[in-house]
């Protein structure tokens, strides 16, 4: 067997693993910013934004990166602005509609916190330009899994009201929260090449996370064990990331190639 | 009842060495929240390396109307200030 170096990583491979990380933030971030003057309060509203603004952050830099080794010329605007539904490869959670407030803010802390363990293990990737994104990323994600915690046990543990809405939200997000999980064979490329870890190696440790997140709120964890799929490979989005793309690429379809 | 979260008055040190100055208020429900908000709101532009929040009930303040008794006596007395003494160069700055 050849020495692993830097052209025995499978480009392809490594090209889809930046997709997901990359789409997993412009669509989080897209959907977060939404809210943006309507938030329940001017504070939350600063703040939500700054998360948005974060997420569209770590995309520039995980398509950036994409772009680099897709080797056709493109960026990150070009693969966030000019791909179609099917080539997005996101997992589902982060492309549900808002919702209310709890509902967006229960979807923000299980996804910061599957981001922050994530993270934490890309720190230490065999690829140096992985590691710097995540290293750069991580102290943005932990100030996000942060706050949503809080927000998450301050309404769980709230109002009778706060209460039930906070549990409707975890009962209709919890069946997507496993497709962060599944590995395939991109994930063991990862893996052979030291690049990512094997994503259901994190489940222990997120699952240890959140459950006493959930257990401060007062909330029961689902037993169900379905788990919706198909973002992070591409093979079925939901109908919802069609009405993401129309408003987020909107300007680029009707004016190609528009800047400022 | 009252369902506004109370207001949080917030101050920042710029950098290490300066005191900590009024940037403005805001509303949390609690101090925990009081900092996470006030880093989101004020710190947004590189502002500080810290934080301090005090819910703005807690702040005695002198009124505006006792303007004259507490203030105006001083204006008169100049000779408190210290401008009346050369500063030898060798000093430097002070």
């Amino acid at each position: 067997m050849a020495p692993m170096t830097e052209n025995a990583v499978d480009q392809a491979a490594l090209l889809q693993f930046l997709l997901r990380m990359g789409d997993n933030t412009l669509i989080l971030g897209h959907r977060v910013s939404e809210w943006c003057g309507h938030s329940p309060v001017l504070e939350e509203d600063i703040a939500l934004a700054n998360t948005a603004l974060d997420l569209i952050g770590q995309t520039q830099l995980w398509l950036g990166l994409a772009a680099e080794v897709e080797g056709q010329g493109g960026d990150a605007d070009k693969l966030a602005f000019l791909r179609d539904a099917w080539d997005f490869r996101n997992v589902l959670l982060v492309e549900l509609p808002n919702g209310d407030f709890g509902q967006t803010l229960m979807r923000q802390f299980l996804f910061d916190t599957w981001q922050s363990i994530m993270l934490g293990r890309l720190m230490k990737s065999s690829d140096p330009r992985v590691a710097a994104i995540a290293e750069k990323a991580s102290k943005e994600v932990a100030y996000h899994v942060e706050r949503s915690a809080d927000t998450v046990v301050g309404l769980g543990d709230g109002t009778a009201e706060s209460h039930d809405r906070m549990q409707a939200a975890l009962d209709y997000l919890y069946p997507y929260v496993g497709e962060m999980f599944l590995s395939d064979e991109v994930d063991a490329a990862m893996v052979a090449a030291g690049i990512a870890p094997d994503p259901a190696d994190l489940r222990s440790e997120y699952d240890a996370l959140v459950g006493k997140v959930l257990a401060h709120a007062t909330l029961a964890v689902p037993d169900g064990k379905y788990t919706h799929k198909g973002g992070r490979t591409g093979y079925m989005h939901t109908e919802y990331l069609g009405h993401v793309l129309t408003s987020m690429q909107w300007l680029q379809r009707a004016y190609p190639g528009a800047e400022w | 009842m009252n369902n506004e979260w109370p207001l949080w008055e917030v101050f920042i040190r710029g950098q290490h060495g300066l005191s900590h100055r009024h940037v403005g208020s805001l509303h949390a429900p609690d101090a925990e929240m009081a900092i996470k908000n006030a880093r989101d709101v004020y710190t947004r532009r590189n502002e500080g390396v810290s934080i301090w929040v005090v819910e703005a009930v807690h702040i005695a303040a002198s009124s505006p109307s006792d303007k004259g008794p507490m203030y105006e006596p001083s204006e008169s007395k100049i000779y408190r200030h210290p401008t009346f003494f050369d500063i030898p160069d060798d000093v430097g700055a002070m």
